[in-house]
């Protein structure tokens, strides 16, 4: 396989892979006497694709909750970009470079396609609400410079004849690419996916698949996702964790976790005593 | 006569597209040239920028390698890119070869094997697969050049460049080959190739149609005479690259007269981009104004009681008055005022929604137009006209003069045009625009262009004596006799059909039989929206086309086109008495269209035996398996039992009641 050094390595199809960019360890997190999740250490690396698979309920979104700082765990640190990430609020994980879509649909129904993406810039702007308000000078600059980001991603997402459509009245798939774009326009480091391709027909996932190796192609975004189709995970990502239960009970290339024993006994429903 | 509209090489030695670009340079150098949306915005270039934009990519073309002769096969949806490459190719003595960009890889395949091209300019990775998959065959590509970037950063770069990148060599190299640029680019005459495009053909194999830089300058100079085009006029150009009418238009035209040609942002956001232009120069193929139309009345049945009113009182006016003062017919005082205020609250607002505000000209042809639709447009004050053309003729055979227009006739020949009509009917021209030869198709050619360069048109039509225009009955193959000796056309009957909103398309069959049949598609647009509004649940297009209600419907039209068919006394033995409600739309993926859209009526006629036979036998419905093709080229099949039913007919008129 890959030889996976700590320095970072590059994939068969020519990705460069970094190092560590992300480090989860030992997170425990309880919701009174419930443990979603259980000591589960895992590493995402600079560029790559990885997904988060397991049954439901086996603490998936409760991961992706963690890491975007919706969650804090009772136990168990939290490394990015080599630092131990201290608690704190979603919006200031976000302004680190974290940004992510949800699994049921967040998008502001009533506002056009435009704006919610524009509002995925709001973390990059920085003039007040007054000087706003007035737009002359620096905020109407402003405006136009993120305006200018946004039509890229626009046209990145092929999203250009909706532009001025109000989300309400997209049908679902465009409704999930729409949010993807609003991610993207906070230029992450980290994109996190709440199953992207849940609830789409066989085309639409195909696009999406596409768009998601696009993005991390040609932005060179860390993905990583949560995904209940097994086809896509295994053709999509570099490294896979399996949960179950709350617990971690695998971890690596897609090959390797598909013959991995435990990995197969939890997909295929082993009794537990 | 004939030799005085085929001058050996015009004034001012313009002589080739490239000298047009050198003369618009000088001339409007500051003027917009080409636009395209991107990223929002409208991106211009002026005539002098894209003089620029053009000889770098022609220095990189050098670059490459690309000799006088070879041919460059373009593959893209309208952009400037595509644009310049073509007149870069000319520019160093290649050919260029626009193809139809949705056409499958086999026919690509076909194309490309055909012409032999070296070089190949398309798009973005989807073309950029689809070619490497030909290649892989066909091993003749020695480079390929791509515009967008996107996913294709891990490919092979040993053949394949980036657009921008080959322009970048080739203003490198500027010092190196900007002479062997100029010494080719004079040696282009009237007589060299100026395109090579590949006709769809409802029959057979495409063929390489070769057309000189005479048929193109001479048959863009006349068409802009005969409708006043200057350097003020913009085109929207959104029609496939690989048709006749997009080169004579974007390029013939926009090149002898300097006007500028604006390129949509995706295929999606054609009709916003269209408004946001609103060209003064408008083209399109019947199709398109039907689907506005359609989309205009279904939004009219959604409409409040109010509006719905006020646009029915209006167009009943404007059908009555607007195509007579469009024509600077004498009409009365009053109904010219009702018109103006017409105009301010409902035609105006109409147009600008419609995109057609600024429209000077508009054209359709490629198809019959229904009359209705036709005559809807033009009684909002649309100057809409017909023309009718072949790529052979590079267009032009016959056009309608302004105030000379009607909807059953396709005009006087264009200027320079000779028309002549065969004893059975099958009109024949010669003009400037005539073709020189179907590429390395010697037997084709001869049969189609005879020496004295008369080329047979293959569609029978009549002059009207008192009006001199010319009038098409249809395909003159298609024209047959029916076992009772009447005469069989099927266009007459499927024209009228497809005026209904809810048919998208109609096959009629009968020729040599005692009645006729029809095949039927409904628009799922309009159709879709009428089972929303009456609450009918249908999961899939079959399912909502197989419907008792959308057949009684259907049957309905099908019984009043009867009714006006039995009026023509010639044609009354077309009326359909059966027809059945198609399950799958008629593709071009399937082989059942042209890319133009035209029926492929004997690949219909042999896919569909089956529910032929059962309409003639006179059974009640059909169980059919059909072959599918999806886009990326997969294949699978739909099985349906589709209902056939009886339609009323109504007794021939006879001639002798209706004499006088």
């Amino acid at each position: 396989m890959n030889d996976m050094s700590a320095d970072g390595y590059v994939t068969e199809d020519g990705r460069k892979i970094g190092g560590t960019l992300m480090e989860m360890k030992n997170i425990t997190l309880r919701f009174g006497g419930v443990k979603a999740i259980t000591d589960i250490s895992f590493d995402i690396r600079e560029g790559e694709i990885r997904a988060i698979i397991g049954p439901n309920g086996a603490g998936k979104s409760s991961m992706l909750n963690v890491i975007s700082g919706f969650y804090v765990p009772q136990e168990g640190e939290v490394w990015y970009k080599g630092a131990r990430r201290p608690q704190m609020k979603p919006y200031e994980v976000a302004q680190q470079g974290i940004a992510r879509t949800f699994q049921n649909i967040a998008l502001f129904e009533g506002m056009t396609v435009l704006d919610n993406v524009m509002t995925g810039r709001l973390n990059k702007m920085k003039t007040g609400l007054l000087s706003q308000a007035i737009w002359k000078g620096k905020a109407e600059r402003e405006e136009v410079e993120n305006r200018e980001k946004v039509e890229k991603i626009i046209d990145f997402l092929e999203i250009q004849a909706i532009r001025k459509t109000p989300v309400a009245r997209l049908p679902y798939g465009l409704k999930k690419r729409v949010e993807l774009a609003r991610a993207l326009a906070a230029e992450p480091s980290i994109l996190l996916l709440d199953e992207p391709m849940a609830g789409m027909n066989v085309e639409e996932k195909e696009d999406m698949s596409r768009f998601i190796l696009d993005v991390n192609d040609e932005f060179g975004t860390t993905i990583c996702l949560i995904e209940h189709d097994m086809g896509v995970v295994m053709d999509l990502s570099d490294r896979v964790v399996v949960m179950d239960y709350g617990k971690k009970i695998g971890d690596g290339t897609p090959d390797e976790v598909r013959s991995n024993q435990a990995v197969i006994d939890a997909y295929l429903g082993v009794s537990h005593d | 006569m004939a030799q005085s509209s085929q001058p050996a090489q015009p004034t001012g030695g313009l002589s080739s597209i490239p000298a047009l670009l050198q003369r618009n340079a000088e001339k409007f150098s500051n003027k917009a040239a080409y636009r395209e949306k991107e990223f929002g915005i409208w991106q211009h270039w002026t005539w002098a920028e894209t003089e620029k934009e053009i000889e770098a990519l022609a220095l990189g073309f050098i670059n490459l390698g690309v000799n006088e002769g070879d041919f460059i096969a373009i593959i893209g949806r309208n952009r400037p890119y595509f644009y310049w490459a073509m007149v870069a190719a000319q520019s160093v003595g290649a050919i260029p070869v626009p193809l139809y960009q949705d056409a499958s890889a086999e026919e690509m395949a076909y194309v490309l094997d055909h012409c032999g091209a070296r070089f190949v300019v398309c798009e973005d990775q989807e073309q950029v697969d689809k070619v490497i998959d030909i290649q892989d065959d066909l091993h003749q590509f020695e480079h390929m050049i791509y515009v967008d970037p996107r996913g294709l950063r891990k490919y092979d770069h040993h053949q394949l460049h980036r657009f921008v990148d080959i322009q970048e060599q080739g203003r490198a190299a500027y010092y190196e080959f900007i002479e062997d640029l100029k010494e080719r680019r004079e040696k282009l005459t009237y007589d060299s190739t100026c395109v090579m495009l590949y006709t769809s053909g409802t029959t057979g194999k495409p063929k390489g149609v070769v057309l000189s830089n005479r048929n193109i300058v001479e048959s863009a100079k006349n068409a802009s005479t005969f409708d006043n085009l200057n350097e003020k006029d913009e085109i929207l150009a959104y029609l496939p690259m690989g048709w006749v009418g997009d080169f004579i238009f974007s390029v013939g035209q926009a090149y002898w007269t300097g006007f500028c040609t604006n390129c949509p942002e995706s295929a999606d956001t054609m009709m916003t981009d269209l408004r946001e232009i609103g060209p003064t120069y408008y083209f399109a193929p019947p199709r398109v104004f039907e689907t506005q139309l359609t989309s205009v009345m279904i939004r009219m049945e959604d409409a409040g009681k109010m509006k719905k009113w006020m646009f029915d009182k209006a167009m009943g006016l404007a059908k009555r008055v607007g195509p007579a003062i469009l024509d600077g017919k004498p009409v009365g005082l009053i109904d010219r005022l009702k018109y103006k205020l017409g105009d301010i609250f409902i035609y105006g607002p109409l147009k600008n929604t419609l995109g057609f505000s600024r429209v000077r000209v508009g054209y359709t042809a490629g198809e019959a137009i229904g009359p209705e639709i036709f005559e809807f447009y033009r009684s909002l004050g649309i100057n809409l006209k017909q023309l009718y053309g072949q790529t052979e003729a590079t267009v032009f055979i016959t056009v309608q003069p302004d105030g000379e227009v009607r909807a059953d006739t396709v005009g006087v020949p264009a200027p320079d045009v000779e028309i002549k009509i065969e004893d059975n009917g099958e009109i024949f021209y010669r003009s400037p625009g005539t073709f020189v030869e179907y590429y390395k198709n010697p037997e084709s050619t001869a049969s189609t262009k005879d020496p004295e360069g008369w080329v047979a048109t293959g569609d029978a039509g009549f002059f009207e004596p008192e009006s001199g225009h010319l009038r098409i009955i249809d395909r003159a193959k298609d024209v047959g006799k029916m076992s009772g000796g009447e005469m069989f056309a099927p266009k007459y009957v499927e024209n009228k059909l497809k005026f209904y909103p809810d048919i998208l398309e109609a096959v009629l069959f009968g020729n040599g039989k005692d009645k006729c049949m029809a095949f039927i598609n409904i628009d799922l647009t309009a159709v879709g929206n009428w089972a929303e509004r009456n609450n009918i649940a249908y999961s899939s297009y079959q399912e909502l086309a197989q419907h008792p209600r959308v057949l009684d419907t259907i049957q309905s039209h099908v019984e009043v086109v009867n009714e006006s068919v039995a009026q023509d006394a010639m044609l009354s033995g077309c009326q359909v008495h059966r027809f059945v409600i198609l399950h799958k739309e008629l593709d071009a993926d399937d082989g059942e269209m042209t890319r133009t859209r035209k029926v492929r009526r004997v690949v219909v006629e042999e896919k569909f035996k089956d529910i032929i036979e059962a309409l003639y036998d006179g059974s009640s419905e059909v169980s059919t398996v059909t072959e599918v093709t999806y886009e990326d080229g997969r294949k699978g099949s739909i099985s349906a039992t589709l209902q056939i039913r009886d339609a009323k007919v109504q007794p021939a008129q006879t001639q002798k009641v209706a004499a006088e």
